[in-house]
């Protein structure tokens, strides 16, 4: 396990690595000026700021630079903002993301596994069909529709919720609405395919035979066993939250790192683009490896290995 | 001697995207205190079905349509869910085909063991655990008291066994049901298990229905034997009825296929030919006799009644009936009523 | 039991040796696994009403030009943001009248439309035909989604048949490229891609071909690995067939089901980063329409004019939702075990 674990980190800084030098290079193509939108200078001043930046030299020595400053925690020097560390605006920015983010989550995981083992408990009745629709809904519907329309209906219109405002709790509930959607899908799909295969196992027969009542083998031995594999899908759940709360914070004005990453792509920030790309591919590889970990302690079966038999 | 349990003309349907399945259609057998009764057929012949049936085990898309099944004169099939709660794991128990599956993977197999014990018995925790471990040690666990913390995936396949035998024994059932416990093992775990089946039968006193498809496993454990065929009991009788004075022409094919310490190496073993009914649809008579060498009109036309051949040996085939021509069975099963006679028998 | 039943004699008379030879034929009539695909597939409702609906769709999409009332993109600016109308009939919220100042007026005769004007999904911000935009923004939205599949299918296809059928160092090298590839976000590289191309179809196309071909992939190589070790593929290699020809007559009729599953999960997926991309500025550039951009047109007049978005939502909704359940459908077809009986 303690090999694995090492290994696995090992691989975290070659994907980082390979990260990092594709987006920049990637950003060293394109054309033209990144100041084209201060376009007011003059060549003079144009050489002095690039200087400031550290434009004027070869995109080798560049490159070296821009490693070296990662390898000290230094994301690079945004064009715009007030010329702020990248890092700096990433530490503004990511408490509410992570809140909307960590209770979209939450929200999605619970009530997707309870959708997901009450359509398959009652398989085949109207009561999994309804729950089917529900999660289907849920995957089918991008987040950023869902976004506009609880907007337009619940603040908007009713009145129930603030519009578009930051401030408390109340001003969170329609993000993470919208945002847990595709998460509630997804595992309540996932659950339920899990724990039709697992209440037709042959120890849940077993355990039935044993004189358990139906919920007793439901909470005694079918939802643990359907629950562990869940956790492999919390990764690929991270990425569609983080994909949805970019556009998500933009339509309800959240102070995000998503709603950052849009304006820096919409203003052709570069450098923010770059640190904030890195940062994202960080979290998530962190979310991917601590997954796998829990994975392995919460799985008997891996936990302890395999003892040689089989 | 005690009849603990009767099952009467059970029918049992599957509701299957092709249509109904007939599965068991017309099962009547009974078990008696302490014996072993084993059901043997081949592979979808229903023998699981049947002995399910008894604690209603069935999938979501079964129902018994017909039939009883009284334990101790009590129609099981008309209790209540929570009785049969009662009953199950506690008065009747199972034990599955495949070891390797039949445990929770997630759950150490001390609290395994000790789980029926906490359904049925009103202990507390250490004293099920105490039990378990004890039970643990009867079934043949090796330091038990160590092993209560391990999980299925750290025992091998024989040793699974015994642990999914403990868990049935815990609460010293009246009737055990084995649904294959010795398929999944290999030749040596097989014996083993048999006569650790045995020894706890000795030791607690339970009935056993045994089902395999083996019948070389049947003579050293049971009492009485039955063979299915396409969801009917075709022959019923002591274990030397059916082995040594078979009547159906399907039990003589059992038999003819079975390898046994007197057929000699190169002798060669007689598979029956063709395939077992399309059970969508099951004929009007006989189900055997598409594949029946001796099969007569009557086969195809009318389903043969228990024909009685001795005081508790029953077969149901026309060629019992007077009017029958008299066949000559193959040769081996010649051999075999020879030595029914040696026997003291009496072979028709 | 006790009593004997009479019998006609005759009846007991031996008849093994006429029928025995054509009994050892199975009754049940047997279905090719593709006919039994198909009928397992045609009895599922809910997967009938979705192929149907997607059918649809698809087949206005190819007669777009045919089937759209107006041009797309021909911009009267007069008639900007008129109300849905269909024809003369007087159906409430399709007559063309509309809540000003808590007054409903007839929008169009206000904008000094002509007579017989009528705009049956209304008209956006420059006063273009939003039904003709929903329809061409479908089609565009559409062929993303057919290019990104072809891109998976033929990378992801080949690589993932490769890597399996190889084994060994190929695959183990092939493997470390698909876990470095499948542990970038995709969204991230999806989304520098299109910051470093020039925004446009092609560059969804490019930016979501680059990392969707993984997942096939590695379903495909999983797949072949087992068919590898089938006996008709072992015989198939022992004969000495060209590999060539194992791969197109073997596996991938036995790859198909995967390989067509995984498909309508491409295709959703697709749809979806066209539209994200849209929707945050950098998918289809302006004036063209895609799902993508007329919902961000949509948010934008959302407050007053919810038709504009409500219309194109539905239509994405419908799509994906159609294409998630038929590869349910689909997958049940292939595989009767995953699904009940
Ligand atoms: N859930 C089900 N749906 C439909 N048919 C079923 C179902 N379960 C069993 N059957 C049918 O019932 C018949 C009897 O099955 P059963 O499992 O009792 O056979 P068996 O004698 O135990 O065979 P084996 O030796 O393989 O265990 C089979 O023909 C099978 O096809
Ligand atoms: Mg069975």
């Amino acid at each position: 396990m303690t090999k694995y674990i090492l290994k696995r980190i090992l691989y975290l800084f070659l994907t980082l690595f390979i990260i990092a030098s594709l987006t920049f290079f990637l950003m060293k193509m394109l054309p033209g000026t990144p100041f084209s939108n201060q376009n007011r200078m003059s060549a003079d001043q144009l050489k002095i700021v690039k200087a400031q930046y550290g434009l004027d030299q070869s995109v080798g020595v560049q490159y070296v630079r821009y490693m070296v400053g990662l390898l000290h925690g230094n994301l690079g020097t945004s064009f715009q903002f007030n010329n702020e560390p990248v890092t700096a605006l990433i530490g503004q920015r990511l408490a509410p993301s992570m809140q909307i983010g960590a209770q979209a989550m939450i929200v999605g995981t619970v009530f997707g596994i309870l959708l997901g083992a009450v359509a398959a408990i009652r398989k085949n009745t109207w009561v999994d069909t309804l729950a089917t629709f529900i999660s289907i809904l849920g995957l089918s519907i991008p987040s950023f529709v869902l976004a506009v329309l609880l907007q337009f209906y619940l603040a908007y219109k009713w009145k129930i919720y603030p519009v578009a405002l930051w401030d408390n709790f109340q001003s969170s509930i329609l993000p993470t609405l919208a945002l847990s959607a595709l998460p509630l899908g997804t595992v309540a799909r996932f659950m339920r395919t899990e724990m039709v295969d697992v209440m037709s196992s042959d120890y849940i027969e077993l355990a039935k035979s044993k004189g358990n009542s139906s919920w007793r083998v439901v909470a005694k031995h079918a939802l643990r066993n359907s629950l562990i594999p869940v956790v492999t899908i919390i990764g690929p759940m991270a990425v569609s939250v983080m994909t949805g709360s970019m556009v998500v914070e933009n339509i309800f004005s959240i102070p995000g790192i998503g709603e950052q990453f849009v304006k820096s792509i919409t203003t052709n920030d570069y450098p923010t683009i770059m640190g904030l790309t890195i940062f994202y591919s960080f979290l998530l590889i962190i979310v991917y490896l601590i997954v796998d970990i829990l994975y392995g302690l919460i799985d008997p079966r891996i936990r302890l290995g395999n003892g040689g038999k089989e | 001697m005690d009849k603990i349990l009767e099952v009467k003309d059970l029918h049992v349907d599957f509701d299957t995207y092709n249509g109904t399945v007939h599965a068991i259609r017309g099962v009547s057998f009974h078990l008696n205190a302490g014996e072993t009764l084993a059901i043997v057929g081949e592979s979808g012949s229903g023998k699981s079905i049947t002995v399910r049936s008894i604690l209603q085990l069935l999938a979501s898309n079964a129902t018994i349509s017909k039939g009883e099944i009284l334990y101790h004169g009590d129609d099981l099939l008309q209790k209540s869910e929570k009785e049969m709660n009662n009953i199950r794991g506690n008065k009747i128990s199972m034990i599955f085909q495949d070891p390797m599956t039949s445990l929770d993977p997630t759950m150490t197999i001390g609290k395994q063991v000790a789980e029926p014990l906490l359904i049925h018995n009103n202990v507390s925790k250490k004293d099920a655990m105490k039990r378990a471990e004890e039970v643990l040690r009867l079934v043949g666990i090796p330091n038990p008291a160590a092993r209560m913390k391990d999980y299925p995936h750290q025992f091998s396949g024989g040793q699974r066994q015994r642990i999914v035998i403990a868990i049935a024994i815990v609460d010293y059932p009246e009737i055990l049901i084995a649904d294959e416990p010795t398929t999944a093992l290999d030749v040596t775990v097989q014996a083993e298990i048999i006569d650790l089946l045995r020894e706890l039968q000795q030791k607690i006193g339970t009935a056993i229905i045994f089902i395999t498809h083996d019948l070389g496993v049947v003579a050293g454990i049971a009492d009485r034997v039955a063979v299915m065929y396409a969801g009917r009991f075709v022959e019923y009788g002591s274990v030397e009825d059916i082995f040594y004075n078979p009547q159906h022409p399907y039990t003589w094919g059992l038999l003819d296929s079975m390898p046994t310490l007197d057929t000699n190496e190169d002798a060669r073993l007689n598979s029956i030919p063709g395939t077992p009914p399309n059970l969508l649809d099951p004929p009007k008579g006989d189900a055997f006799a598409p594949r029946n060498a001796y099969a007569m009109q009557i086969d195809e036309e009318q389903q043969p009644p228990f024909f009685k051949v001795s005081k508790n040996h029953f077969a149901a085939t026309w060629l019992l009936h007077p009017d029958a021509p008299k066949v000559t069975p193959p040769a081996a099963i010649l051999n075999r009523f020879k030595k029914f006679e040696q026997l003291g028998g009496n072979a028709k | 039991m006790e009593q004997i039943p009479q019998i006609p004699k005759e009846k007991f008379k031996l008849v093994h040796d006429e029928n025995n030879a054509e009994q050892e034929k199975i009754s049940t009539p047997s279905l090719t696994y593709m006919q039994d695909v198909r009928r397992r597939l045609f009895k599922n409702k809910v997967a009938v009403v979705c192929l149907t609906l997607l059918s649809i769709i698809v087949l206005i999409s190819i007669f777009a030009p045919v089937i759209a009332p107006h041009d797309p993109n021909a911009q009267q600016v007069t008639l900007s943001n008129l109300p849905p109308k269909l024809g003369n009939l007087n159906i409430p919220g399709m007559n063309g009248y509309q809540n000003m100042g808590g007054k409903m007026v007839d929008a169009y005769k206000q904008a000094g439309a002509p007579k017989g004007t009528s705009f049956i999904l209304g008209t956006d911000y420059l006063g273009r035909d939003l039904l003709s935009r929903i329809i061409y923004g479908t089609r565009l939205s559409l062929v993303v989604a057919v290019l990104a599949t072809l891109v998976d299918l033929l990378i992801g296809v080949p690589y993932g048949i490769v890597s399996g059928w190889k084994g060994g160092k190929t695959d183990t090298f092939m493997q470390r490229i698909v876990e470095i590839v499948s542990s970038i976000p995709n969204l991230i590289v999806v989304i520098l891609m299109m910051i470093v191309l020039k925004p446009g179809l092609t560059s969804i196309v490019i930016a979501i071909a680059i990392t969707g071909w993984v997942t096939m992939a590695r379903l495909v190589r999983a797949q072949t690995f087992q068919l590898k070790e089938q006996e008709y593929i072992l015989a198939a290699r022992t004969l000495g067939e060209p590999s060539m020809k194992i791969a197109t007559k073997h596996l991938i009729p036995n790859l198909s089901s995967t390989i067509i599953i995984q498909t309508m999960f491409t295709i959703p997926n697709a749809i979806f980063f066209e539209a994200f991309l849209s929707f945050i500025g950098i998918g289809i550039p302006a004036p063209n329409a895609s799902l993508g951009t007329l919902l961000s047109d949509g948010q934008k007049a959302f407050r007053f004019l919810p038709y504009q978005m409500w219309a194109p939502a539905i239509i994405l909704s419908i799509i994906m939702i159609a294409t998630n359940l038929l590869g349910d459908g689909l997958r049940d077809a292939f595989d009767p075990q995953s699904s009940d009986h």
